[in-house]
């Protein structure tokens, strides 16, 4: 009969957290990541860790143009993230943002280039790509919906697979749209009259990519919670058979809310292509549709703590990228430093929803 | 004396909840010890932390006077502890002598031949009956707990735990159950059996402890004990065991249901020609063996199986009929009829856990109006009704996920939502399942009041004393098929659990065979 040592440590399930505890935990775990990003700096590339924080913050907030590059990266992001809300929140694993944003791209390309030439108004033209691309990444994300709903198919799998396509759709306009000839690249649309670009508004040049995700992120955060089709999502995410006992219509809800979510990714890909690059390619949506499904998740679907979530990301990138190239690292060690950030943000949610306990706390008072 | 187990100040929280208080326990050799006490008192907790599943809080376990840390089920085999777990646990592809041997690193070859002979033997030796090339997914409830008891015994186990075994049996197999459980005690098996049902703690236990809300109350030899005294221990007070039984005298048809047959995905019978008439004010009660088609059955009514299903019901309101046939759920609510089912699984259809209680209370209600957004004023005024009538204990009807609330108030808001919709015709699936004795009285009330009011109710129940006692008639559902529908005031146990496992209404003669 072998007899074994009580474990050292023991994990257990909180009964809820008080909202500012779980505040100062977060807030603790982002301290630490410093510090521990500190000891990296010194370690493996011998420079002072303040010095290198203070280069990250100046080359996110040094200068107001790279300020509004984050305001503007991160209006993106924030976009993506609350098109993918109304999908995650009903349990829809809607891994095709980056297919949905360059239909949307795709289609706001095409109106710039085919309408761009001065014949409607430059509000009409911007209109028109909005309502294009809306259709386009619509279409884009309904697609998997109608396939999940009538034969159940992985949405997973489906929606991923649908991001290639798009690609190729992609690489196959760029050809019949390249520019200069040759370059094999769609080169900055309408740089002449500057139809299809955003204006400037307030002043800013990236005013308008603001204002419209602003409005969308307020509008989505009240759909979810307070309207039926809202209501509607969230049961469907938690239980389909409630839902239908409920007489919900499961189907209709899925291809509704993945239509939406669709819509959104492809109005991202309208402010990538007017509001940002002025220009399409294969690496317009860059990635941005995988980072927003964290963001998603970080916010636990709240549009509005998506706000704090895409604010932390674009800067972490953005910080990452100054320290790499005034410091002459590789992209790797910067790659490191905001991967332990992360690390540690993403881990904290651990501690607030378990605590650990350790043998040589308790048992004290039982040992006799 | 040196007991065969001994569990000294054990103490176990989840999160706020304690779930056992400094608890002490003792279990001597050669003997079955009933664990007595309601849903939710901590009995399985208990014993889990025996079987090692779960690891307690503080104190001490001790097995044949020697200290021991059980930190995972396989040391509490090779402690010789082995526990029956009230959902069983085993493969169903594989058959009985491959579910036995399942984890047990005897050898690398499985010597199947050797394993089916030690099985027989431990048969023959207290009286089961495993047939050890039968799949596991061919087998009844009670073969599959029969296996699970064997393969404990194969694994050596000397003291066995029982996690309120009878739940699932008719009283033809619980009595069966119980005198293969002597015969392990003549062996020198120390027996702990979980259970709130008193009359088996009479039958069955030499010796009876008692918890209650996590506390330990005391122990009390059976023999100097009897089923009042032991409700007074478990409830903490003097409680009343019977159900009033008004007679109603607004009786009216409200529900024909016509060769109804519901086939599953694969084609099997699950509801095999039934027909009945539910009545308003009256409780028809609906008996059968775990699985006989009750669940198909409510589901059927409420418009949830029209892909499976075939035969007509119709529903009749004040001399007016309507033909719920082909309806979903949503039809049925538009076109007026008022029919409310708390289901079975309370979390997996009738409520959302991440939701709280005001937004569970709106589920079948938050559509009314034109406007695209929700009404919250109406439903929070209604959640705080029914959390006010039925004493629903929670901090906030706004705040706190439905989840995080006991199992008892979970179903007071479930039942309470079916309620305030006024229903004519009210199904209740195990209304009272995993609920402690109050509020299953609260809910037997509430249940009676509607029939008072004239409302039809049909009560799926478990419980054989309860369906006799709370029903005006009972149908008893065998494989599928009507059994028999009987009068609840003229008929015995023994009767309505015959016709559970045969059909048709058995002749007296044949009974007491």
């Amino acid at each position: 009969m072998s007899i074994k040592n009580e474990p050292l440590i023991r994990i257990s399930k909180r009964d809820g957290m008080a909202t500012w505890k779980s505040w100062a935990v977060r807030i603790i775990a982002l301290l630490l990541s410093l510090i521990i990003d500190a000891i990296i700096i010194y370690a493996i590339a011998g420079l002072n860790p303040l010095s290198v924080y203070k280069s990250m913050f100046d080359g996110v907030f040094g200068t107001n143009r790279r300020m509004w590059a984050w305001i503007r990266d991160m209006m993106m992001l924030l976009c993506i993230g609350v098109g993918l809300a109304p999908a995650f929140k009903m349990r829809f694993w809607n891994i095709g943002a980056e297919g949905q944003i360059l239909a949307g791209g795709i289609a706001a390309a095409a109106c710039m280039i085919y309408l761009g030439s001065g014949a409607v108004p430059n509000w009409l033209l911007l209109i028109i790509m909005a309502a294009a691309s809306l259709v386009a990444g619509a279409v884009w994300g309904m697609i998997p919906s109608i396939f999940k709903a009538k034969w159940n198919t992985n949405e997973t799998l489906f929606t991923l697979m649908m991001n290639y396509i798009a690609i190729q759709f992609t690489s196959f306009f760029i050809p019949f749209w390249e520019h200069p000839a040759g370059s094999n690249t769609v080169g900055t649309i309408n740089s002449a009259n500057k139809m299809g670009w955003f204006p400037s508004l307030f002043g800013q040049m990236y005013g308008l990519n603001v204002l419209i995700v602003v409005v969308l992120t307020v509008a989505m955060f009240i759909y979810l919670k307070y309207s039926k089709h809202g209501y509607e999502i969230g049961v469907v995410g938690e239980s389909e058979n409630t839902a239908r006992y409920a007489g919900i219509n499961v189907k209709t809800v899925v291809v509704r809310s993945m239509t939406i979510s669709g819509a959104i990714c492809g109005l991202a890909g309208f402010l990538a292509v007017a509001g940002a690059d002025h220009s399409i390619s294969v690496n317009t949506s860059g990635g941005r549709g995988f980072i927003a499904i964290i963001v998603a998740w970080m916010a636990k679907f709240n549009t509005l703590v998506m706000i704090l979530i895409s604010a932390l990301i674009v800067f972490l990138e953005k910080g990452a990228i100054a320290i790499a190239s005034q410091f002459q690292l590789s992209n790797d060690v910067s790659d490191i430093l905001t991967g332990v950030i992360l690390f540690f943000i993403l881990g904290s949610e651990f501690f607030i929803n378990y605590k650990l306990k350790f043998s040589f706390e308790h048992r004290e008072g039982s040992k006799k | 004396m040196e007991y065969a187990i001994e569990m000294r100040n054990i103490t176990k929280r989840f999160g706020k909840v304690v779930a056992n208080n400094n608890i002490n326990l003792f279990v001597k050799k050669g003997e079955i010890l009933s664990l007595l006490g309601e849903n939710g008192s901590g009995k399985t907790t208990l014993m889990n932390m025996l079987s090692g599943i779960y690891y307690p809080d503080e104190g001490e376990i001790f097995v044949e006077g020697k200290r021991v840390e059980i930190q995972s089920p396989k040391d509490a085999f090779d402690l010789h502890i082995g526990m029956i777990h009230q959902h069983f646990k085993l493969v169903d592809v594989l058959t009985a002598a491959e579910n036995i041997i399942l984890g047990l690193n005897e050898s690398t070859l499985v010597d199947l031949k050797r394993v089916k002979k030690a099985v027989a033997e431990i048969c023959d030796r207290y009286g089961f009956v495993v047939e050890p090339d039968k799949k596991v997914y061919e087998m009844s409830v009670s073969e599959k707990q029969t296996l699970e008891i064997v393969k404990v015994l194969y694994r050596g186990a000397d003291y066995l735990i029982l996690d309120e075994p009878t739940a699932v049996l008719t009283p033809q197999e619980t009595r069966k159950l119980f005198s293969v459980m002597r015969n392990m005690r003549e062996d020198g098996k120390s027996i702990v059996i979980i259970t709130h049902k008193l009359h088996e703690v009479m039958e069955i236990s030499d010796r009876v402890a008692v918890l209650r809300k996590g506390e330990y109350i005391g122990d009390i030899m059976t023999s100097d004990t009897n089923p009042q005294q032991l409700t007074d221990m478990m409830v903490g007070r003097a409680v009343r065991l019977n159900i009033d039984r008004p007679q109603s005298d607004a009786v009216s048809e409200r529900l024909r249901v016509e060769h109804l047959t519901v086939t599953d995905i694969e084609g099997v019978k699950k509801l095999d020609d039934v027909s009945f008439t539910a009545f308003g004010g009256e409780i028809l009660g609906i008996a059968g063996i775990s699985g006989s088609g009750q669940r198909e059955l409510l589901e059927a009514i409420a418009g949830l199986q029209n892909e499976h299903s075939q035969g007509t019901v119709t529903y009749i309101n004040n001399g007016v009929e309507m033909k719920l046939t082909g309806m979903d759920p949503l039809d049925i609510i538009k076109n007026g009829v008022l029919l409310s089912f708390v289901p079975e699984d309370r979390f997996g259809m009738g409520l959302v856990g991440s939701m709280h209680i005001t937004d569970n209370v709106m589920l079948r209600s938050y559509r009314r109006g034109k406007s695209p957004m929700l009404d919250l004023k109406y439903p929070h005024k209604l959640a705080q009704k029914i959390v006010n009538d039925l004493e629903v204990v929670t901090p906030d009807i706004d705040k706190i996920p439905l989840r995080r609330l006991s199992g008892g108030n979970v179903q007071k808001v479930l039942v309470g939502r079916e309620i305030e919709q006024s229903p004519t015709v009210l199904m209740t699936a195990y209304a009272v399942r995993g609920l402690d004795i109050n509020t299953s009285y609260t809910i037997y009330n509430l249940l009676t009041e509607q029939k008072m009011k004239g409302v039809a109710v049909i009560y799926v129940g478990e419980d054989l004393d309860v369906l006799l006692e709370l029903c005006d008639r009972i149908l008893v559902l065998c494989a599928g098929k009507v059994s028999g529908i009987v009068d609840g005031r003229n008929t015995t146990k023994e009767e309505v659990g015959l016709m559970m496992t045969h059909l048709g209404k058995p002749a007296h003669e044949e009974a007491k065979a």
